[in-house]
């Protein structure tokens, strides 16, 4: 059998805690096999080796925070044939997005004993922002199964099995019981696309919205009811500002409450 | 022996869970697990929600404490026994590649023997719905058959109705008609607590010669009649099921679709609780090395995007359409496709919606408007 050429696979960071990247080294039953069937070629936080681009995948963890990243990105698209994010930070700017509502300025003054050294951009930003981006996997962090399933049909040629409609979805077939319906707990589930396995509502805890919005997102419908739960005007702000804070369905749903 | 009705004395009902067990019988029924009445395994009488009962309305469940010991004291919970006859997630198949051939094996997971404690009698419907689904036609789903074959079923009557409920609109219930093994109604009278117990089957006769039973007098006969009947009288929920096929394709530009589009969060809650909705999606999954595959079919709902997704985009982009479709399918087009309603008047739908969107207003609010127009027109 002639040796096939294994794709050249790179991980990149940018504004990030490194979580989602990590996620791969977290593959352990699966590492050989992921090993085995790709070239790791540049993967810092795994090996210092480093090997020349271009590269067959990309996979980019991480927002846009500097005007450093703003051109660093520009130069991992342009080497990569199939550019694939990682992660709520590059998929929707962050929990460091929050800083998108406020005057990044004043942290800066109040933070830093010279601000004068700190050169950052007023927001944090996805990376489809900036670049042409091929598949955004969602998370914060990502589903490690769900990883290998993009890497996978990457491999094989095929479209990845990731759902974009509700973790109620995963609830129901998990056969976890409602915890909105059955105890009044809010939960962003109903407008957060699926991927977790619907962790949290399977420890009696409401969705906090890590997969960002699904599909067609009716925020509106959810918060109207969360409010009749008790939920306050301030707390609804609060939901809506977690580690997806800036993509624009929940954006949009924070701000209508911030202004009530 | 079928159609007989005798006594058994509430000491009695685990001799009934021991006889099934003897017989190869896993028997699940409800019981409490994360606040809610759900099916699961039990094998014995005190896992059942003694004492136990459930307010519903709609997008609240509550589990309630009752002032006696009621075995079955309740009405329906978000699961219904379709997991166990359609299972959420099931493997098809799974190939493997060797050299240029590839293999194929088929699932081989042996089909568990289930004896179904506590069916109520829209449940019965609900799996006569599914069987005309799976079974009963050109093309039937092995997998379904092969569940449903082995199954014995206890169903028991209602005797309270839930917040959600609407049998009675639907013609399902609350009394079990037809397609039960052994059908229980529970009787709690002052220091008494009993069970009518009608045969259905020879199946059942077997089970219950070894069980101690007493005949039924005419007077408990009747004493469970007046429950049932009572139960009729409190239902949470009515729809007016007249002409309703015709209804709703009348109306399906109505104003009201774009009203309930507002509230509905296309989560498919309704979908995935409701007793008869059988739609799955197949994923077929592969190994790294691209030397074993999977087949994999799940669970799928009518208001995912990617449900009617063919060349170039979503057929039913609009919320509108995606709640139109089920609300339509269930009430209207089932009935051409497969001769009878979608809908058993369960209530789930309307419980275990997140923000409450409530079939029976949904058609009440076409069905108004329209009489309403009507009026106007000849007033």
């Amino acid at each position: 059998m002639p040796k096939v050429k294994k794709p050249k696979v790179a991980v990149w960071k940018f504004a990030s805690c490194d979580g989602c990247q990590l996620s791969l080294l977290d593959c352990e039953d699966e590492l050989l096999a992921v090993a085995g069937a790709i070239e790791i070629a540049n993967f810092p936080e795994a090996s210092r080796a480093v090997m020349k681009g271009p590269y067959d995948i990309s996979l980019v963890e991480g927002s846009i925070t500097t005007p450093h990243d703003a051109e660093r990105i520009q130069e991992v698209r342009r080497i990569s044939k199939f550019l694939i994010t990682i992660g709520a930070c590059a998929t929707a700017g962050g929990i460091q997005a929050l800083r998108n509502f406020k005057d990044v300025k004043e942290f800066i003054s109040i933070v830093y004993a010279k601000p004068a050294y700190i050169s950052t951009l007023e927001k944090s930003t996805p990376i489809a922002e900036h670049v042409k981006v091929d598949f955004e996997l969602r998370g914060c962090p990502i589903n490690k199964y769900q990883l290998l399933e993009v890497v996978n049909a990457f491999l094989n040629g095929r479209k990845p099995n990731i759902p974009s409609y509700s973790v109620c979805v995963e609830c129901k077939r998990r056969g976890t019981v409602c915890v909105m319906t059955a105890y009044g707990t809010p939960c962003l589930g109903p407008v957060t696309q699926a991927g977790c396995g619907a962790i949290c509502p399977a420890y009696h805890r409401g969705c906090y919205g890590c997969f960002g919005p699904k599909e067609t997102p009716n925020t509106t419908s959810l918060s109207t009811w969360w409010r009749r739960l008790g939920v306050t005007n301030q707390n609804l702000v609060r939901a809506f500002r977690g580690f997806n804070a800036y993509a624009e369905p929940f954006r949009k749903e924070s701000e209508a409450y911030e202004q009530k | 022996m079928i159609g007989e009705q005798v006594l058994i004395e509430r000491q009695d009902i685990q001799k009934l869970l021991d006889v099934l067990h003897q017989k190869g019988y896993e028997t699940v029924g409800p019981t409490i697990r994360e606040g809610a009445i759900v099916y699961d395994q039990i094998a014995s009488v005190e896992e059942l929600p003694i004492g136990w009962t459930d307010e519903q309305d709609g997008g609240t469940y509550r589990l309630k404490r009752r002032n006696d010991q009621a075995l079955f004291g309740y009405v329906v919970g978000p699961y219904s026994w379709k997991k166990f006859l359609h299972p959420p997630v099931l493997s098809l198949w799974k190939a493997k590649k060797s050299g240029k051939s590839l293999e194929i094996i088929p699932n081989s997971d042996e089909i568990p023997q289930y004896a179904f404690i506590g069916v109520r009698s829209c449940e019965l419907h609900a799996i006569f719905i599914q069987d005309r689904v799976f079974t009963n036609g050109k093309f039937t789903d092995p997998h379904y058959q092969a569940r449903r074959q082995k199954i014995f079923i206890i169903a028991v009557n209602c005797v309270q109705a839930g917040g959600t409920c609407f049998c009675v609109s639907m013609k399902t219930g609350p009394k079990a008609t037809v397609g039960f093994d052994l059908a229980l109604t529970e009787i709690i009278d002052g220091q008494r607590h009993y069970f009518v117990v009608e045969v259905g089957t020879e199946k059942g006769a077997e089970i219950l010669q070894k069980v101690p039973t007493k005949p039924a007098q005419p007077s408990d006969k009747k004493s469970a009649d007046e429950r049932v009947a009572q139960a009729a009288q409190r239902m949470g929920r009515q729809l007016d099921t007249t002409d309703i096929k015709e209804l709703l394709y009348r109306n399906l530009e109505h104003p009201r679709w774009d009203e309930v589009a507002t509230r509905c969060l296309t989560c498919a809650n309704c979908t995935m609780v409701c007793p008869t909705c059988f739609c799955t999606t197949v994923e077929d999954v592969t190994d790294l090395i691209g030397a074993e595959a999977e087949r994999v079919r799940r669970w799928d709902s009518c208001f995912t995007l990617d449900f009617s997704y063919v060349h170039g985009g979503s057929v039913r982009a609009s919320v509108k359409s995606r709640y139109r479709q089920w609300l339509t399918h269930k009430l209207a087009s089932w009935i051409d496709q497969f001769g009878t309603s979608g809908c058993v008047g369960c209530g789930r739908c309307i419980t275990w919606c997140p923000v409450g969107i409530d079939i029976t207003e949904e058609v009440r609010a076409i069905r108004q408007s329209e009489s309403a127009q009507l009026s106007e027109r000849r007033g």
